[in-house]
């Protein structure tokens, strides 16, 4: 893979060198910076993140309990039709998605038209049969949804993962475009660049759009629930929970009183009525699911059956973002919105078909293969960078469980350069764009979460992998 | 606001306080230790480290041995000290993290400032050539932090539940070094006006940073009454007893208003805000130094674990 950047898609040069129009104006006001400046910034930049306290813990390491993500000065720059046409192709992945949940949990029609092999739902542990048959405030399932893009071309942007249990990043979504603006606040008067600032108010509104038949009468009372400071993205519900003027609580805070979920005040318990929550389900509630889990609240989903308390994302969403059911997405789409899937998905082999695992364990040094229930790029093998021993070791635990894994073409991602000391340099990204849904509508902000892979020809664009992230740009019309 | 929030913050502003009262100390220690001989000096690192309850932990370590460099590297860095002064602000730190919500985006700067700056000058040994930056730095960071919360922070619960953290953590601290300093204050026959005493004393004050306030209130004139009276009843003075309760009785009656609910905490505050304002120093001398301070510490400690009841700190 380390020539994958000679045949990629550049977003900012065209094959011939020359600036493709959606940089034009970036490009006019990057010309005139002194390269000593952009040098400066950019460490200015990193001291920023680490007063700001805008870090990422990584999970098994110890000595590094925080780290920061890099951040990287050249944004990703994304023209208004552009936009709409991943704006209208989300919208509408996101709408199949939330009446595949409601099918899953009701009638499965889907199962009984044929379309979707009831195998898939059978042996998943993301399926909830405690949520058969319940249907959430609102009918919404996923309040908060990011889906994950790759671009190969210029109009060919693909869906790679959909994220529909607790989507993270989008607190650095936010950071990053602070941060470009208080180092080149000029920049921004001369490109008009679509706001993302107001996320934070947009879901408030959309969660309390969401409030609980218990929630009549009063203004929703919205609390975001983290596992608590260890975990990898605190700072983002430290973050969201502030910009939002919400409670940030967690599981020690809170008990079962009077059929709703009451959290200890310095003035006695207080009824929550949306709680926007950062744990997985397998711990939200230690009486239905694990229980020595101390990161939830024993008899929640109780309260939520009985419709006391909204749970965002609702409990078993993560079915719908997993990797077996992904290969099934175009299908998905079309059953539920009667339209074609505007948005692609990436060619998928699932390795528990006899004909795609036989082709998979052939073409292992071309593909990427991924668990079907893994992320954040652990546990995944890609065949182009990995020794024949790697690869051997993987062919074997593919053999012994099959049905776990999935596998994927190596893609050539798009590039966008980043900003080195030698100057800028193409490096490949992917795209997260956030979504929030309430009864009231699907409301996308106009940008996302951009990561790219730091090193030189890397596809893992995954910050627990050593990737950085970029201000993400949607341009006005 | 959530009880485990108030807790924190409370403790936030302790540890904040702790830290810069312990740079304090040391400072005069240090200073003390230079201008005497090296039985003197010793005598007076073991009492900086009585004075901040390490006596155990130190000695496990080093015996009896009160070298200088040891003593400042164990109160400011030394791992085998819970209680050191990296440990108090990373805890600070920790805590601001935890309520992140309730603090403004400066206040949590600048405490997360204060730990990557001391964290980096406390990876290594500190020498006494280091040592006076060091704790000048210390108490800068700590300045600092008082001077975002006193600019950006909205007057409510969340401050009030700060202030009492710092209040209540300086009156134990000047109430502290005021236990172990007790006989130097004590009207004595042989040492009166003598060279010794007006070191001792000055060293006092010194490490409550009320050198220069007694001076000038008392035109130069040093005497052991007039310290003891200065640190415990002179309501002018930000160190003193009586100024961390008037300070205390304001910030806890304000969260009674805003909450509109007087607890068992607010008749707490008001016994030992009106006891010391009775008090005189003849009474106090009467009672005795020693025995009033120990009243003193242990009032303090009830009124905080009141406090973290009836706000419910905790489960």
């Amino acid at each position: 893979m380390t020539n994958s950047s000679l045949s990629s898609y550049d977003e900012m040069l065209g094959a011939d060198g020359a600036t493709r129009p959606a940089y034009s104006g970036y490009f006019e006001w990057l010309k005139d910076q002194p390269p000593e400046l952009l040098r400066r910034k950019s460490s200015e930049a990193e001291a920023f993140f680490r007063k700001t306290g805008i870090t990422f813990n990584v999970y098994g390491n110890e000595d590094a309990e925080e780290r920061l993500i890099p951040f990287d000065m050249v944004p990703r720059i994304i023209n208004a039709a552009q936009w709409r046409r991943l704006s209208r192709g989300i919208e509408q992945r996101v709408r199949a998605l939330n009446a595949f949940l409601h099918d899953l949990y009701h009638r499965q029609e889907i199962v009984r038209s044929g379309r979707l092999p009831e195998r898939v739902l059978k042996r998943n542990s993301a399926f909830l049969p405690q949520m058969a048959g319940f249907t959430p405030p609102g009918g919404v399932y996923t309040h908060i949804v990011g889906i994950d893009l790759v671009r190969t071309g210029e109009d060919d942007f693909m869906v790679l993962e959909d994220n529909a249990r607790t989507p993270s990043g989008v607190s650095y979504m936010l950071e990053n475009r602070e941060t470009m603006m208080a180092m080149f606040p000029e920049l921004f008067t001369k490109v008009r660049v679509r706001e993302v600032s107001d996320y934070p108010r947009r879901l408030a509104r959309s969660l309390a759009a969401c409030a609980p038949p218990a929630a009549s009468g009063h203004k929703p009372v919205v609390a975001v629930l983290t596992p608590g400071t260890f975990n990898s993205a605190y700072y983002e519900h430290a973050f969201l929970a502030d910009q939002m003027g919400a409670e940030l609580v967690e599981g020690s805070d809170l008990k079962v009183e009077n059929g709703r979920v009451a959290m200890r005040t310095t003035r006695g318990w207080q009824a929550i009525d949306v709680l926007y929550r950062r744990v997985d389900d397998d711990y939200l509630d230690p009486l239905t699911f694990k229980p020595d889990s101390v990161l939830g609240v024993s008899g929640i989903m109780d309260v939520y059956r009985s419709g006391g308390i909204t749970i965002a994302n609702a409990p078993g969403t993560g079915i719908a973002d997993d990797k077996a059911i992904y290969s099934f997405m175009p299908e998905i789409v079309e059953f539920y919105t009667g339209e074609k899937p505007i948005l692609a998905n990436v060619p998928t082999w699932r390795c528990s078909e006899a004909d795609s695992l036989a082709y998979v364990l052939d073409n292992l040094e071309d593909l990427v293969v991924k668990e079907v229930h893994g992320s954040g790029g652990y546990g995944m093998l890609i065949g182009p960078t990995s020794s024949r021993r790697e690869i051997a070791m993987f062919a074997d635990k593919l053999r012994a469980n099959p049905d776990n894994y999935i596998a994927q073409p190596t893609l050539s991602l798009s590039t966008v350069p980043i900003f080195t000391k030698a100057g800028l340099a193409p490096r490949h990204v992917d795209l997260r764009p956030f979504v929030l849904v309430s009864p009231q509508g699907i409301d996308i902000t106009p940008g996302g979460l951009t990561r790219v892979a730091l090193k030189k020809g890397s596809l893992v664009v995954n910050s627990s992998q050593g990737g950085g992230t970029k201000d993400s740009w949607v341009l006005d019309d | 606001m959530l009880g485990r929030s108030a807790n924190g913050i409370f403790w936030l502003f302790r540890y904040l306080e702790r830290a810069e009262n312990t740079a304090r100390l040391v400072e005069a220690g240090f200073r003390m230790a230079l201008t005497r001989d090296a039985a003197d000096a010793s005598e007076e690192w073991r009492s900086v480290i009585v004075t901040l309850g390490l006596q155990g932990a130190y000695q496990a370590k080093f015996g009896n041995d009160y070298a200088a460099s040891n003593v400042f590297n164990f109160i400011l860095r030394d791992r085998d000290n819970p209680g050191n002064v990296l440990l108090m602000v990373e805890q600070a730190r920790h805590n601001a993290r935890m309520v992140r919500t309730g603090i403004t985006r400066e206040v949590w700067e600048a405490v997360n400032e204060s730990w990557m700056v001391l964290k980096q000058e406390l990876a290594r040994t500190v020498t006494e050539t280091r040592l006076g930056g060091l704790l000048d730095l210390i108490r800068r960071q700590s300045t600092l932090v008082r001077g975002a919360m006193e600019g950006t922070m909205l007057r409510n619960d969340i401050y009030y539940f700060a202030r009492a953290g710092s209040f209540i953590e300086r009156a134990d601290n000047t109430a502290r070094l005021l236990d172990v300093k007790y006989y130097v204050l004590l009207p004595s026959v042989s040492y009166v006006g003598s060279s010794l005493d007006n070191v001792q004393w000055d060293n006092v004050l010194r490490a409550v940073a009320g050198d220069r306030a007694y001076r000038w209130l008392n035109a130069g004139r040093m005497e052991a009454r007039g310290i003891a009276e200065f640190l415990m009843l002179d309501g002018r003075f930000p160190r003193s007893l009586a100024f961390c309760y008037a300070q205390l009785r304001n910030y806890l009656d304000r969260l009674a208003d805003e909450y509109g609910d007087r607890l068992d905490t607010h008749d707490i505050v008001a016994r030992t805000y009106d006891w010391l304002k009775s008090e005189t120093i003849e009474s106090v001398f009467e009672t005795g130094l020693h025995q009033v301070i120990g009243q003193f510490i242990a009032a303090n400690n009830t009124l905080a674990q009141q406090i973290q009841r009836d706000y419910r700190f905790t489960e």
